[in-house]
């Protein structure tokens, strides 16, 4: 397993800068075995991020990377998936990244169907700037800019994602990261727009102010709230408030954006269209 | 350029610039709906499938910027074009493309502001934008053609210093050059001179994607060509990765921006009309050198010996050509469609050789040559 790992990283770049605990090693974990499993070259991927902790992922492993502006890792990596359909294109996101500054983006690259594969990790909080609440802070948490608890409410991304377009949506955690490396697989062989949401922890911006300052203690947080999909539909409105249901919620095929274009481009040349 | 191979079109400003990019080798353009530059995201939506090209429409400015640099990085040339609301937003990726050293041409056909201010009327109130509109010391350079001929001409050179450079270069319309419909020459690919960016030829584990030549440009790799490096908006070292060292910041930073102030002589482009003998210069750049023409023309048939230095080249300044033209005449006017934006630099250049005044209108219609000569005669007289 080892092997697998270094084969990827950029060593010289450690040590990384994520704090002891955090669960973005987890997710890039995952990112790494579910893209070695596929035998892609290093050459073909390209990685775009945004912002954040999550973000500097970008910097530490060996491909075409790129770490963006806040909230833009998806209309970046757009740009280079409509240029060169042939790479194949990742974009990591942290949840205030991709929900509140790039939420627009989020939506947008759903709507097209373009084929990228979007790895949102979700700590629910903004950690990097230490600890603001996010779109996906629970209502009632705390956070340094909810010291009375937040009273925003928070979304579900997977399922808005699934109603904006996207071709593949699953949802994992770290505390069971096998799931996440097969359903990260899941979507980067899938043909169009496709999104893995791994709920994370964050001991030091999270934690420290809900009362779960350990990751031990996050890790086992992250575990009671979590409930497998076909359980989850079972249960009430009220059991269904403070869980978060895990698993693949939409696989389907429908036609790809450059496969799309590319059609456009036959009717240019063919002297269609409205001209 | 020979004649026999120049095609000879009436087009609209916007119009000039599509042909001049698709000259120059643009083959990705990303926009988004604005007036008035909307012509030209319309143009590369016709035109662009028909050459292989990649045209998108993104769901807002930031992201059509944030395209443009990502279809760059892959090798394809790369274009986006707003007015002033947009370009707003586009400055915060403007920044990463200047950092990031990624060339891509961002077109501002400009209109009155601030906010939505007057959408459909020229003013020239971006040019400070231009310049200064992305946070932190950056490189720039920003092109004012001043007709729809020369909007054509100047495409073509903004993409060239774009990949040259590897910068992010900004073309100021107006309004009314935008709009306005003239004869066009529009000359074969053949006839131009078109500029690639340096790619690298080193073995890919010796490539040092941010490491300059001597020109103080670093030679270029496509994403998917086998050189695998880290592009980010951190301060960075040679290698791409962020760097906290503070010499290495600083030598970064001081490259970043000389790379186009100390290549200002290849950068700058102007014209010189009637400036030999005169005692009294008109500076101006845009439609207003257009009206600034004519002014020169009417002031000489009633004997009054005015010239007029016409930028093309706005960023990088260039503060030589203000200073020695402010040793040789007594008056420098500078009229412009903002409340006095370039005139500060002209002063400051000029170090009190001669005495500079601004001429300046905002109110959405364009400065005439009268309403110059008349400036320049109540100054006279005073």
């Amino acid at each position: 397993m080892k092997n697998v790992i270094e084969k990827y990283i950029r060593k010289e770049m450690f040590p990384h800068i994520w704090c002891p605990g955090c669960g973005n090693g987890i997710v890039l974990g995952a990112l790494i075995r579910a893209i070695d499993s596929l035998g892609w070259e290093k050459d073909e991927v390209a990685m775009v991020s945004g912002i954040g902790c999550s973000s500097r992922i970008t910097g530490y492993v060996d491909f075409n990377t790129m770490n963006t502006t806040h909230g833009r890792a998806l209309p970046f990596a757009t740009g280079i998936k409509m240029s060169n359909p042939k790479l194949k294109v990742i974009a990591v996101m942290g949840d205030g990244d991709c929900a509140a500054i790039g939420g627009n983006h989020f939506i947008h690259a759903a709507r097209r169907n373009i084929d990228i594969t979007a790895v949102i990790i979700n700590n629910m909080i903004y950690g990097m700037t230490g600890g603001q609440y996010s779109p996906m802070t629970p209502t009632g948490k705390f956070g340094s800019t909810a010291p009375y608890g937040n009273i925003d409410q928070n979304f579900d991304l997977s399922a808005l994602a699934a109603s904006a377009g996207a071709s593949y949506v699953a949802r994992s955690s770290i505390y069971n990261p096998n799931q996440g490396t097969r359903f990260i697989k899941k979507a980067l062989s899938k043909k169009g727009f496709s999104v893995v949401e791994i709920i994370s922890d964050c001991p030091i911006s999270y934690g420290r102010m809900n009362k779960l300052r350990t990751p031990v203690k996050m890790m086992e947080w992250i575990k009671s709230i979590s409930v497998p999909k076909k359980t989850w539909e079972k249960l009430s409105v009220e059991e269904k408030k403070d869980k978060i249901p895990m698993g693949e919620f939409l696989d389907i095929c429908i036609p790809e954006y450059t496969d799309k274009y590319k059609e456009v481009c036959a009717i240019a040349q063919e002297g269609g269209g409205n001209e | 350029m020979s004649d026999e191979k120049q095609i000879v079109k009436i087009l609209q400003g916007n119009e000039a610039c599509v042909e001049g990019a698709l000259l120059a080798g643009i083959r990705f353009f990303a926009g988004y709906p604005i007036t008035p530059a909307s012509e030209i995201a319309e143009g590369m939506a016709r035109r662009l499938p028909k050459i292989d090209g990649k045209f998108m429409q993104m769901e807002d400015e930031i992201a059509s910027m944030a395209a443009v640099i990502g279809a760059s990085l892959t090798g394809l040339k790369a274009m986006t074009a707003s007015s002033g609301p947009g370009i707003c937003l586009k400055q915060e990726n403007i920044g990463f493309a200047a950092i990031g050293e990624i060339p891509c041409v961002i077109v501002n056909a400009q209109r009155g502001g601030p906010s939505t201010g007057l959408p459909t009327k020229p003013s020239q109130g971006d040019v400070m934008q231009a310049r200064w509109g992305t946070h932190g010391d950056h490189p720039m350079i920003a092109l004012a053609p001043s007709d729809v001929n020369e909007i054509l001409e100047i495409t073509v050179k903004a993409v060239n210093f774009s990949e040259k450079y590897r910068t992010p270069v900004m073309l100021l319309l107006d309004e009314v050059i935008a709009h306005m419909r003239e004869k066009v020459n529009i000359p074969s690919r053949e006839q131009l001179e078109i500029i690639d960016r340096k790619k690298t030829n080193v073995k890919k584990d010796e490539f040092l994607p941010f490491k300059a030549d001597e020109d103080m440009v670093p030679p270029m790799a496509d994403f998917g060509s086998g050189y695998r490096y880290h592009v980010t908006g951190l301060v960075h070292n040679e290698k791409g990765y962020p760097t906290s060292d503070a010499e290495e910041i600083d030598k970064f930073l001081r490259r970043l921006s000389n790379k186009v102030e100390l290549n200002k002589k290849d950068i700058v482009i102007k014209e010189e009309y009637s400036l030999d003998d005169a005692k009294i210069a008109i500076v101006a750049y845009g439609s207003v050198a257009r009206a600034a023409q004519r002014t020169v023309k009417l002031a000489r048939e009633k004997g009054i010996k005015v010239g007029l230095l016409k930028l093309i080249t706005l960023w990088p300044f260039d503060d030589d050509l203000i200073n020695q033209l402010a040793s040789q005449v007594d008056l420098i006017v500078v009229p412009e469609m903002n409340l006095g934006q370039m005139v500060r630099e002209v002063q400051r250049a000029a170090q009190g050789k001669s005495r500079v005044i601004s001429y300046t209108r905002i109110d959405g219609d364009l400065i005439n040559p009268i309403e110059i000569l008349e400036k320049i005669e109540e100054e006279m007289s005073q």
